[in-house]
Formats: C-alpha cells, structure tokens, sequence
C-alpha cells in the first residue's frame, strides 16, 4: 500500500472518535505502515460534535496540514447527519461506514450519496451486547477493517488487545467484549461486500 | 535555649564588610541564623536589601552556598534546591545532611512571592522561609507593602495636604502560613536574639516547611538614629505592635509577654514615619493604631489559651 | 487498497511506537531521567509532565517531580535545582512560557544547562490553544538555545541530544526544545525509540564543576553586578553561542551513528540545485516535502531550507545556502509586528546582507493561532516564488498567508 490512504471519523465527545483513530492507527504500524492519527481540538465537551483523523501509508508521512478530502468516512453517531458536513470532501470513490440500525438505502438516501460505497452496521448495539455499554468505536474499528481490508484483521485484533490490555490493565474484563464487538462489526461489514 | 558562650564559637558564616546601611537589622538575622544552624545552610534570598548588599561581585558575605535569582521566588527557587537534594539522596549520589533556608523582605514575601512562599510551603519542602520584615520596599526606597502599618508615611504613600499616609492596617501573614498547616511557624525579633535563635533553631529540626517572621527595623525607612535598631524591637514587642510567638503544628504560645503592655505612641513616636500622626487633629489616627493592636494581641492571647485583661 | 510492502515497510523494526509528540517526549524524558522536573501543565503541552507524572509514580525514574503552582516558580525551582547540582528540567508552551520570561534570562545567566522542550501556541490575546511559534520567538534573546522539531521523531530525538549540547563544557546554556502544538504535540506517529540504556549511556550522568550542595566549596550564585562587571559577564554569554554550531554538529553526528538519524543545523530538501527556496521551521516543513517533489515533476526546481537551529541563529550557513537562488520564501509562523515581516525574516535578510548574489526575497506570515497551511497555500507561495524571479523582486516584501482581509 504505497497511496496514502485518509480517515475522518465523525462522534460526539465522549464516543471515543479519537481512541478509535488512534487503536486504528497503532495497529496499521503493527502491519508495518505509517500511521498519523490526530483529533480536532476545540472547546467542544462531552456530546459535542468531534472529528479525528488517520492518514495510513506504506511510505513515510511527512504532511503536517488538515485532512481535506478523506478516502473514508466514519460515522460513530448518525444523529450527526444533516448536523455536520460528514460527506464533505470525500470523493466519488469514496467509502462511508454509518453506526446506523437503518438500512443501507435509507441511509444512502440520507447521505445523498454520489457513488461513494456505504456500509452500516448497527455497532451500538453491538457494543451493548459485547462491552455493556454503547461505545461504538472499537467495533467501527472492525468495520473500517471490514470495509477496506487495509490490514490483516487477525493481526489487527491482535494488535488492539495488547493495547486494549495496557489501557484497562485493572478492567480485563473489558477486554473480551471489545475483541468480541470488533470480530463481529467486522463479520456484518465483511458481507456486505459486493 | 542558646548559651552565649557556646554561640560566640561557631564560625560566623555571614561575614562582615558587606554594604547594609549602618543599623541595619537584616545581617543581624542572619548571623543569628548560622548560630542556630548544625549543619551546612544552602541559602537563598529574594532581591532586595539583604542581597543586594551582601553579594556585591566580586565580593560575597555568604560563607555558605548561597543563591539569589529573582524577586518573587525566593521560596520556589529553595525549593528546587531541596527537590534536587532529596533526589540525590534518594540515587544515593550525595550523602551530606544539610537544610535549607530561604530570605526575602516582606515585598519579597508579602506581596510579589506570595505565590511562590505558599506554593513552597503547600508541598511540604524542608525548608525554612524568613521573611525580614521591615514594613515597606525598602531597596527601592521606601514604598509601602502590605506589611507596611496604618499610617505611615512612604515614597508610595506620602503625607501631603490630602495624604496621611498608608490608609491600611497591614496583612497579617504569619496567620496566613499557620493557615498552610507549616508545621513551625513563628513571630520574632533581632532584638531578642535567645528568643530568636530558637525558634531558628525549631524551625531548622522541623522535619517539613518552617516560617519565620521577624521584624527588621529599618533606620532609614522608619527613619530613627542607627543605634536604636535593637531599642526599636524592643518597643515593638513591648507594646505588642510585634508580638513575639511561635506556632508549633498549629498550637499558638507567646514567646514573650511584655511585663507591662506600654502605649503604642511610645513605639510610634520613635519613628519619622509616623511624625504626622502626633500633629493636632490627628488624634484618632494613634488610637485606631492602639484599637488595632489591642484587638491582635487579644486575639493572639486568645489563640495562645492565655487570660485576657478586661477593658480598662 | 491492496497490502502491498514496500522498501520502507516497517514491518520488523525495533523499537517502534506509535506516539503522539508528547507521547515521544515523556519517553525522552524517561529515558534521559533526570533528577528533578519541576512543572505546571498548560495546554497543549500538560500531557508532558502528566505522563511523566506515571512514570514516577510507577517508580520507573529517580526524579523528585516538584509540581509548582505556577510557569514562574516552576523555571525558578528548575534553576533551583540545576544550581543545586542536579540535572533539572520542565516543560511549558505558550503563556507558560510568557510567565517564565524572567527566569528565561536567569536561567541562561545563571548558565543552567537545563533542556526544556516547549509547544509552540499562539500567546493570547485573544486567547487560542493552537501552534504557532509567537511563544518562543519572544524569548529568542534570552540566551537559550532555540532547537525546532518537525515531527514527534525530531522532537523525540532532539530532547535527547540537547541534554548533551546544553551540559557540553563549552556551552552550559539551556535549551528549549519546541514542537508544534497539537499538530505535532496531539498526533500519533511513528516513533523509532533507543533503548533506555543507550539512551542513558548518550546522554551520560550530569557532573557539574560548581554547585550549591557542594558545601565544602561554598559558592554565591546571582550576585550583584554594577557597571564594573556586568558587561564582562553578559560578555562571555555570547562565546558559548558562537561554540554552540559546532557542538551541535558534533553531537548531531555522534547521535547518527547510533540511530542512523544524523543532525545538523539545519536540513536541505531538494536544496542543492533548487531555484525556488522555501525557509520553515517546524511541522510545516513536513507539508513542504509532500509538494516539492510534484513540482520537481512538473520540471520547476523548488528547494526547502528547514532550520533546526533558530538559536543561535546560522547566518554564515543560510547565507550560503540562500545566495544565488532565483528566490527565496521566509515563512514565519508569527508576526513580529515589527514593521517588516515575523522574526525569521529579520534573521534571513540580515544573513543576506553580505551575499554577493542576494535572492528576491518575501516574507509570508502563516498559520497564527493554528490555522492550517496545506499544500494549496505552499504552492501559492512556490508560484509568487516564480513571479518574483521574473521581475527581480518580491510584490509584497511582506505577506500574510491564508488570511482573511
């Protein structure tokens, strides 16, 4: 993977947009690539909307400048649709992956999409099953996987417990249920290939 | 309790021929503070009088480490001595038992290092802050502090036609670090050397921060003959205008008590400063003065568990 | 999207991290484990002393971590504790680092080899949280080093040395360490890490000649100076500058052959035959690389000049490098509202004063308070760059760039 590939992801403060970029991030230097992630910094608190950003490469990343046009877009709450400009600069070969219980041409509709490949999943209740609590980026993180294959998801799955295992050293319980959430968000997006 | 004799034999580490103005209180102090020292001292002070006259390059009067940077930070600056000696002691790279003391005049410490003095003393460094208090920004040139007393007149606070001087009663800061929970915390005066040695004494085995507050006349702020420094002292704790107490883990105990409570007007009247309030009509000016000094030495006597005459 | 490796996978390396920059400089800090910190969090450069604060309380270090109540106590408490003989540090950014200003001078004074990196955020006001480089240029005079990192790496790896440059014998002066606030203090990227133990062996432990716990010696420090000496004194601060270059180098090169990344005063990219110069310093010079190469393509010679060093400043080696060319591009990421242009353009014309072939030369103002300079904004200047060479001369000696009029 020599193009750079860019990721925005859009949640409300609190969602956990920017772990998500960073889990993501970290494991895409597992499998040898370059990695930026960073988030948007504002004021902005708990429930506010919030951006982070990847840029992942097989060469070294040297821009320093605003994600502008991302190849993918993910969507961690759907209520931000119509609130924020989430399809901004993503071009017609783009993906989006919505945290939606709607089904893709509903969401499609809502998108307005011009040829950009969309995938839903309802990972908030994904995480309610497997975390206990609705905290949809770890398994928005299998689905971006899902979506482009841009690792190998067994070293990725692997890659995030061991991070998942030093972030909640005192909770491992934890642990199981987010390995669980991103297998399964990965499964639903995985078939939704064409 | 220090003998004399014992005293006289310690090396005087604050030396002589540094420039203090003739009857000043301050090298006083600090000779005192090596007599009561039985270990090495790293010393610091704020800018001000005390260091701007003792380390006069190429010259010094510090026997002893000592370190000066800036005005408002005596305190921190001590405190980052004592971090990095507790953290070489800790890597086992130093091996000496040594304390550290901080100086700095009550501009220095009342006003723009009050900041840093609480934040010293909040963490708990083993330190001793002295603060020579000589009621005004001497060095400068006698503007007022908010240690200065009511009434007096300074560069800042100048009598004239309208002015009668400072229009505020001073901060009470030795209340301000008992407050801190310091550990040792005490009033004192070069006049009364036992009393003061002492409590330096105290205050360097403290295991934790420590405060001293001592009252420095200052013959040319206050303006009264060179020889009268220790005399001024005197008069100070002998009317309570500065009286003389210490503070142990937030137990009050008057060190001193005047055998008999002498009117503040003696005390003022030694002074330039206050000439203007023994002028006609300005009469209420000496009793808001004995009101207030009244109300404080009641309060201290209070704090202290000590019987409080009635009101005449 | 296929999972192609190429040459520069990194599959395999040792010792990689994904770090934030501030992420990269608490492992410096860490690895280099000093004796004292003495800190007060600001944003965006808390996370700093925050994790480092873990470090301590995991019993990973040795250091004392004196968490001061303020910038001022806290460079007051860094001096403190390097004149005590300890090897002292902090951190700060911004109006931390404005709070600072005095003990700035006293530290340098003082000769305080103390290695504090800084993020560069804009100094209210108004008050914003975001780069640009207005903190540390207001203390360019305070007879500190001034070293600037491009990415977490550089930030990473120039904390380390610094430690070494600023205790060098012939330097004992601090150094400030700056990265980007948020762009590079909040983002993840590959780090390559040393191990600690070379790390350690690097940098070595701190023996100062003259220090206060060495009570057997008792030594003043801070006296008073009158007329008599005080200019000897300030004197001798500017012979350790002019050693600074050198010592720089030295240790740049020494660091090389232990990591493969060689440093120097400054980097050339796509320099040597370059028309078209662009001057940066920090993370934009990151951006600068990705739009040198596609107009190298479209057969237009366009060149970077990064500079690492910004105190002391290298005139001999700007001038040198910038002679000649057809034109050259100072972007300062502050305005020094000096009348002419951000503080580097002052330091460049003044490097260009004796060239013999002096470049048309502007000026561009960019990205206060962390407003985003992308490609679309570097080109515009590399297009102006080519106008200038035509006409012998800049349209506006001064530009601000991405602004609204």
């Amino acid at each position: 993977m020599s193009k750079m590939i860019e990721i925005r992801w859009h949640g409300r403060g609190g969602q956990g947009a920017k772990t998500a970029a960073l889990l993501f991030a970290d494991a895409c230097l597992g499998a040898g690539m370059y990695i930026q992630a960073f988030p948007e910094y504002g004021p902005e608190r708990t429930g506010a909307p919030v951006a982070s950003y990847n840029r992942i490469s097989g060469e070294p990343i040297t821009i320093h400048s605003a994600v502008e046009s991302p190849s993918v877009v993910v969507i961690l709450d759907p209520t931000l649709i119509g609130a924020v400009d989430v399809m901004k600069g993503l071009p017609q070969d783009g993906v989006v992956l919505v945290n939606t219980n709607e089904t893709t041409e509903e969401m499609g509709k809502k998108l307005g999409l011009n040829g950009q490949k969309l995938f839903v999943l309802d990972a908030s209740t994904i995480s309610k099953e497997t975390i206990g609590r609705d905290i949809p980026n770890t398994p928005m993180l299998g689905a971006l996987v899902g979506a482009t294959g841009m690792v190998d998801f067994d070293s990725m799955i692997e890659d995030t417990e061991a991070k998942l295992k030093k972030k909640f050293r005192n909770k491992p319980e934890v642990i199981a249920g987010n390995v669980q959430a991103i297998r399964q968000a990965y499964e639903t997006v995985k078939a939704q290939h064409a | 309790m220090a003998s004399l004799k014992e005293l006289s034999k310690k090396p005087a580490l604050f030396t002589g021929g540094h420039r203090a103005c003739t009857g000043c209180s301050a090298p006083i102090v600090a000779r005192m503070l090596f007599m009561a020292a039985d270990t090495p001292l790293v010393v610091g002070s704020a800018t001000g009088c005390l260091e701007v006259t003792t380390t006069l390059f190429p010259y010094t009067s510090w026997d002893t480490p000592f370190l000066h940077s800036a005005f408002e930070n005596s305190a921190a600056s001590i405190s980052g001595v004592e971090a990095a000696y507790r953290s070489l002691k800790k890597q086992g790279k130093y091996d000496k038992d040594v304390r550290f003391v901080a100086f700095g005049g009550d501009g220095g410490t009342y006003d723009i290092g009050l900041q840093s003095l609480s934040g010293a003393m909040e963490r708990g460094h083993r330190m001793l802050y002295i603060c020579y208090n000589n009621e005004a920004y001497m060095n400068t040139g006698i503007q007022r502090s908010s240690a200065t007393m009511f009434g007096a007149d300074t560069t800042t606070t100048p009598v004239g036609r309208e002015g009668r001087g400072k229009k505020q009663f001073e901060k009470d800061l030795t209340a301000i670090l008992v407050a801190h929970g310091v550990p040792y915390v005490a009033q004192g005066s070069p006049s009364y050397w036992n009393d003061l040695i002492t409590k330096m004494q105290k205050a360097l085995n403290t295991d934790g921060p420590s405060f001293i507050n001592v009252l420095a006349p200052c013959r040319l702020g206050w303006a009264f003959p060179p020889e009268d420094t220790i005399e001024m002292g005197r008069l100070a704790a002998n009317t309570c205008a500065w009286p003389l107490y210490e503070v142990v883990d937030g137990q009050y105990k008057i060190t001193y008590k005047p055998r008999e409570k002498q009117p503040v007007s003696e005390y003022l009247k030694k002074q330039t400063k206050y000439r203007h309030m023994f002028r006609p009509g300005n009469e209420a000016m000496i009793e808001a003065y004995q009101a207030h000094v009244d109300e404080k030495w009641e309060r201290l006597l209070k704090l202290a568990g000590e019987p409080v005459p009635d009101k005449a | 999207m296929s999972e192609t490796k190429t040459e520069t996978s990194l599959k395999g390396v040792k010792n990689l991290a994904a770090l934030t920059g501030n992420e990269a400089v608490a492992q410096a800090l860490r690895q280099i484990n000093p004796d004292v910190i003495a800190a007060y969090p600001i944003t965006p450069a808390t996370e700093i002393v925050q994790i480092f604060s873990t470090y301590v309380s995991d019993g990973l270090v040795n250091t004392e971590f004196v968490a001061v109540e303020s910038e001022h106590s806290a460079m007051s408490a860094t001096i403190g504790a390097s004149a005590a003989g300890a090897r002292a540090m902090t951190a700060t950014s911004s109006q931390g680092l404005a709070l600072m200003w005095e003990m700035l001078y006293i530290a340098s004074g003082l000769r305080r080899p103390i290695v504090m990196p800084v993020v560069n955020r804009a100094l209210s006001s108004p008050i914003n949280i975001h780069c640009d480089h207005s903190d540390t240029m207001g203390a360019r005079d305070a007879g500190w080093l001034h070293i600037f990192s491009e990415d977490a790496q550089e930030a990473y790896d120039n904390t380390i040395q610094a430690i070494r440059i600023s205790e060098h014998p012939d330097i004992q002066l601090p150094t400030m360490v700056t990265m980007d606030g948020f762009i590079i203090s909040h983002g993840m990227e590959v780090v390559k890490m040393l191990d600690d133990d070379v790390v350690r062996d690097f940098v070595g432990t701190y023996k100062p000649d003259t220090y206060l716990l060495d009570v057997d010696k008792p030594v003043t420090m801070g006296g008073l100076d009158f007329t008599d000496f005080y200019f000897e004194h300030r004197r001798q601060l500017a012979e350790p500058m002019e050693a600074a270059p050198g010592v720089v180098k030295q240790i740049g090169e020494e660091y090389g052959k232990l990591t493969g990344r060689k440093f120097g005063l400054y980097e050339g990219y796509m320099l040597d035959d370059a028309d078209y110069v662009m001057v940066l310093l920090g993370s934009t010079a990151g951006t600068a690389k990705t739009i040198i190469p596609e107009l190298r393509a479209k057969g237009i010679k366009a060149g970077l000049l990064k500079l690492r060093m910004f105190r002391p400043f290298p005139y001999d080696e700007v001038a040198g490098l910038l002679a000649g060319r057809k034109a050259v591009a100072v972007m300062d990421r502050s305005d020094g509202l000096a009348g002419l242009g951000g503080p580097l353009f002052g330091e460049i014309r003044s490097a260009l004063y004796e060239a013999k072939q002096r470049p048309p030369l502007a000026d561009y103002v960019y990205g206060l308070g962390g407003r985003d300079c992308g490609p679309a904004q570097l080109m515009q200047v590399f297009e102006d760059m080519q106008k200038m060479a035509v006409t012998g001369a800049a349209a506006n000696r001064v530009n601000y760039l991405g602004v609204r009029e």
